[in-house]
C-alpha cells in the first residue's frame, strides 16, 4: 500500500518547492536521528523488560514530527497521542526526563505517573500527551481559542493518526476551529493502520485530507517521509494560522515500521505483509535526507556519522540517568488528587 | 438582605466573575438562549461579546474538550450543558481527561474548567431529558461535584467553582430557578466541600441534595407542626463529601434520612448511608432511610411523573419510618391531625392503585 501523493491545491506551490537553508536541513537531520536512535533504545529496553509500560514506537515516522516542530516557537502548543515520543523530542523535550518516565521514575517528565503515553514539558508548550484516540484534538483547539481570546500569536498543532479521523471528536474539533477561525494546524499522520486494521478496511476511500474541504478549510496530502516537504507544508500552514488565516489539515502519509505497541515487527499476524514493510523501509526519511545532504555537499559521511554518535552518547547518558533514578515514594501515590 | 431568585443569582455570580477575571469565558450549546438556560445568562452576551460568550455547534465532547484545552492554557472556561443528559457525550473528556490530567502529569498542569450541568425534569420530557447523574461524576477521583440548593449558594458556589484550579461539575436545577432567598450583592465565594445545617432539629437529620433540600425544609416545617424536630443538612458538595458535618448532625439526632435527586443504587444516598455505617454506627438508633428516585428511568406521562419524583411528602414518610412511627399518613399530617393510620410507601390504596399523596408541596 505505497501511497500516491495528492498535490495540495491550497498552499502556494512555490512554498512547497523552495530550497531550505543548510542549517535547517542539518537540524532536521539531527532531530530525526535523535528520534530514531531513542526509539531503537526504547525498543531494546522494552525487549529486555526494563521498560514495562506500553511503548508505541515512532520508528519510520520521524520526518513528520521533525518537519512540523521545526516551524514552532517554544510557546506554541503541541498535542499528541500514544505515539508521541517523536513529537516530544522534536518540540525540544529532554532525553533524560523521557527515559526516566519510561522507567516510571520520579525524575521522569511526569514524575513517573504517566509513562510512555503521557509525556509533558510545559516549558516547551507540551501540556501533556494522551492516548485516548482523538481526545487531544479538542485540547489543541482549546489552546488556540485561548490564544485568540487573549490576543496572543501562538499556534497550536494537533498530531493524530489515521484512526482518529474516525472519531466524532475529530470532526467536532475541526468544525469548531473552522467556524471560529482558530490558529490550529491539524496534522494527521496517516500510517495506514489503526492498532491492527488497515486503512481500507476502515474506510471506503484513501482520502483523509479531503475532510478539510468538507469543513471549509485548506487540506493537503503530502509525503510524510520527505522531511523537506513536511517542513515546507508545515511552515505554510503554521504561518497562515499565525497570521489569522485559520486552521488547516495536513495529511502526512507515512508508515510505522514496528507493530502498534511494543518492539515487535508484527509480520506474521495477518495484519500486514513483510514486503510492504520492506518497501516503506526503503523510503526511510533519514536515509533520504542523508543522501540529499551528501549529494548537495552540505555534510560528509563522517559528519553524518558524528551526528549519530553524539545522539547515541546523549541517549546512553539518559538511559543511565533513568536507571539510577528512584521510583516516586509510595506515600506520594495519591499526591495531586484534590477531590 | 436583598432577595434574589436562584436563576438570577446564577446570572449575577457569572457576570461578576467575568467582570473580575478576564480569563473567564462562557461556552456551550445555547449559552445565550433562554430556551436552554433560562435567565441564568441574561445580559452576559451584551456585556462581554462574542469573544467571551460562545454559542457552539452541537458537539458536546469536542466543546468540553476544547474548554479543557483552554483551561490548560490558563483560561477559566465555563461550559454549559443545557441538559445533564447531553453531557454523557462528553463523559470521556470529563472523566478520562479533565479528572486525570493533574494527577497523571504530577501536578504540573491544572484544568480549571467549570462544567455547568443543568438538570431539567418533569413536563413529560421522558427518560433522556430528565436525568440527575451526580453519582456518576462523584465516583471519579479528580472531579469536584457541587449541587447548590439555595440562591445564595447558586451564586457563591458558582464563583468558587470558576476560581477553583481544578475541574468542577456544577449541577444546577431548573426546578430551583424560581426559588427566592437572601443573596449578598457583593462578589463572594462559598467554600466547596462544606455542607451546611439549614435548620436545627433534635429528632432526625435529613441530609439532602439540590431541590430535595427545599422539599426537606418544607417537610421539616410540616413535621414541626406535628411535634417532630427535624434537622436539615444541605450537602451542597457531593465530592468531596463533608463527612464531619453529616456525622456531627447524626451524633445530635441519632436518626438519619438521606434525600437525593438521583437513584439509590451506588448513589449519593448510598454513600451517605455508608458513611453512617462506617463512621457513625454507634450514633445510629435506627436504620437509615433513603428518599431517592424509584429504580427505573424517568417516565413520561404526568401521573407517572408525579409519582416518580420525590417531594416533601416522601421525606415526611421517611422521617416517620426512622422514628419507628410508620403510622402517620402525610395527608392527615398535613391537615394537622396526629394519627395512627397505617402509612404505606409508595402510597397505594387497598386495591393497589396509587393515591394522590405525592402532589407538589409548592
Amino acid at each position: 500500500m505505497i501511497c500516491s501523493i495528492a498535490e495540495g491545491r491550497v498552499f502556494a506551490k512555490e512554498n512547497l518547492h523552495e530550497e531550505l537553508p543548510e542549517a535547517t536541513l542539518l537540524a532536521l537531520y539531527r532531530t530525526m536521528v535523535r528520534i530514531r536512535r531513542s526509539e531503537e533504545a526504547a525498543a531494546a529496553l522494552a525487549e529486555s523488560r526494563e521498560i514495562r509500560c506500553p511503548v508505541h514506537l515512532y520508528l519510520g515516522q520521524e520526518a513528520v514530527a521533525a518537519g512540523i516542530n521545526a516551524n514552532l516557537k517554544p510557546d506554541d502548543y503541541v498535542f499528541g497521542n500514544h505515539r508521541s515520543h517523536g513529537h516530544y523530542l522534536a518540540k525540544g523535550g529532554g532525553l533524560k526526563p523521557m527515559f526516566a518516565e519510561f522507567l516510571g521514575k520520579a525524575t521522569g517528565c511526569a514524575g513517573g505517573r504517566g509513562g510512555s503515553m503521557h509525556l509533558i514539558d510545559t516549558e516547551r508548550g507540551i501540556l501533556g500527551t494522551t492516548p485516548i484516540v482523538a481526545a487531544s484534538i479538542p485540547h489543541a483547539v482549546g489552546t488556540a481559542l485561548a490564544a485568540k481570546i487573549r490576543g496572543q500569536d501562538s499556534v497550536s498543532v494537533s498530531f493524530f493518526g489515521d484512526g482518529a479521523v474516525e472519531e466524532g471528536t475529530f470532526h467536532e474539533s475541526v468544525n469548531f476551529a473552522a467556524v471560529q477561525n482558530l490558529p490550529v494546524v491539524f496534522v494527521c499522520e496517516n500510517n495506514f493502520y489503526s492498532s491492527h486494521l488497515g486503512l481500507l478496511k476502515r474506510r471506503r476511500c484513501d482520502n483523509i485530507y479531503e475532510y478539510a474541504a468538507g469543513h471549509g478549510i485548506p487540506g493537503v496530502a503530502i509525503d510524510g517521509n520527505d522531511v523537506e516537504q513536511v517542513y515546507r507544508a508545515g511552515r505554510a500552514a503554521i504561518a497562515r494560522a499565525r497570521s489569522g488565516g485559520g486552521p488547516a489539515l495536513l495529511e502526512c502519509r507515512t508508515y510505522r515500521w514496528r507493530g502498534h505497541v511494543g518492539p515487535a515487527w508484527e509480520f506474521n499476524l495477518g495484519i500486514r505483509d513483510v514486503n510492504e514493510v520492506q518497501e516503506w523501509m526503503k523510503r526511510c526519511p533519514i536515509k533520504k535526507l542523508g543522501e540529499r545532504l551528501l549529494a548537495l555537499g552540505i555534510a560528509s559521511q563522517e559528519e553524518l556519522d558524528r551526528v549519530q554518535s553524539e545522539e547515541d552518547a546523549a541517549i546512553a547518558e539518559a538511559v543511565d540517568f533513568a536507571r539510577v533514578s528512584e521510583f516516586p515514594p509510595l506515600e506520594t501515590m495519591s499526591a495531586h488528587v484534590y477531590a | 438582605m436583598r432577595l434574589l431568585t436562584y436563576g438570577r443569582a446564577l446570572c449575577e455570580g457569572l457576570t461578576q466573575t467575568m467582570d473580575a477575571d478576564a480569563t473567564v469565558f462562557l461556552i456551550g450549546q445555547g449559552v445565550n438562549s433562554p430556551w436552554y438556560v433560562g435567565n441564568t445568562t441574561e445580559g452576559v452576551y451584551d456585556r462581554f461579546g462574542p469573544q467571551r460568550v460562545i454559542d457552539t455547534p452541537v458537539s458536546e465532547n469536542g466543546v468540553t474538550g476544547l474548554a479543557i484545552g483552554a483551561s490548560m492554557a490558563g483560561m477559566k472556561p465555563v461550559v454549559i450543558h443545557p441538559r445533564m443528559d447531553f453531557m454523557l457525550l462528553a463523559a470521556e473528556q470529563l472523566i478520562g481527561q479533565a479528572a486525570n490530567w493533574n494527577y497523571m502529569f504530577d501536578g504540573q498542569v491544572n484544568v480549571p474548567v467549570t462544567i455547568r450541568s443543568i438538570v431539567n425534569r418533569g413536563g413529560e420530557q421522558a427518560a433522556q431529558h430528565s436525568q440527575a447523574l451526580q453519582a456518576m461524576y462523584a465516583h471519579i477521583p479528580g472531579l469536584k461535584v457541587v449541587m447548590p440548593a439555595t440562591p445564595r449558594d447558586a451564586k457563591g458556589l458558582l464563583i468558587a467553582a470558576i476560581h477553583d484550579p481544578n475541574p468542577v461539575v456544577f449541577i444546577d436545577d431548573r426546578w430551583l430557578y424560581g426559588v427566592e432567598g437572601e443573596v449578598p450583592e457583593r462578589y463572594f465565594a462559598e467554600e466547596i466541600g462544606r455542607a451546611k445545617v439549614l435548620r436545627r432539629g433534635t429528632d432526625v437529620s435529613v441530609v439532602a441534595t439540590s431541590y430535595l433540600v427545599q422539599e426537606s425544609l418544607a417537610a421539616a416545617e410540616r413535621l414541626a407542626e406535628a411535634g417532630v424536630s427535624v434537622e436539615v443538612v444541605d450537602l451542597r458538595t457531593v465530592r468531596p463529601l463533608d463527612e464531619e458535618t453529616v456525622l456531627e448532625s447524626l451524633a445530635r439526632t441519632h436518626r438519619l434520612v438521606v434525600a437525593d435527586t438521583g437513584w439509590s443504587m451506588c448513589g449519593i444516598s448510598a454513600e451517605v448511608a455508608a458513611l453512617a455505617a462506617c463512621r457513625g454506627m454507634y450514633d445510629l438508633w435506627a436504620p437509615v432511610e433513603r428518599v431517592t428516585l424509584p429504580c427505573c428511568p424517568a417516565p413520561m406521562c404526568q401521573p407517572h411523573e408525579t409519582a416518580y419524583y420525590p417531594r416533601a411528602s416522601q421525606v415526611v414518610a421517611a422521617v416517620y419510618r426512622v422514628l419507628g412511627a410508620n403510622a402517620v399518613s402525610y395527608s392527615r399530617l398535613a391537615a394537622g391531625i396526629g394519627t395512627s393510620i397505617p402509612f404505606s410507601y409508595p402510597p397505594v390504596s387497598a386495591d393497589g392503585s396509587r393515591l394522590e399523596a405525592a402532589e407538589s408541596t409548592r
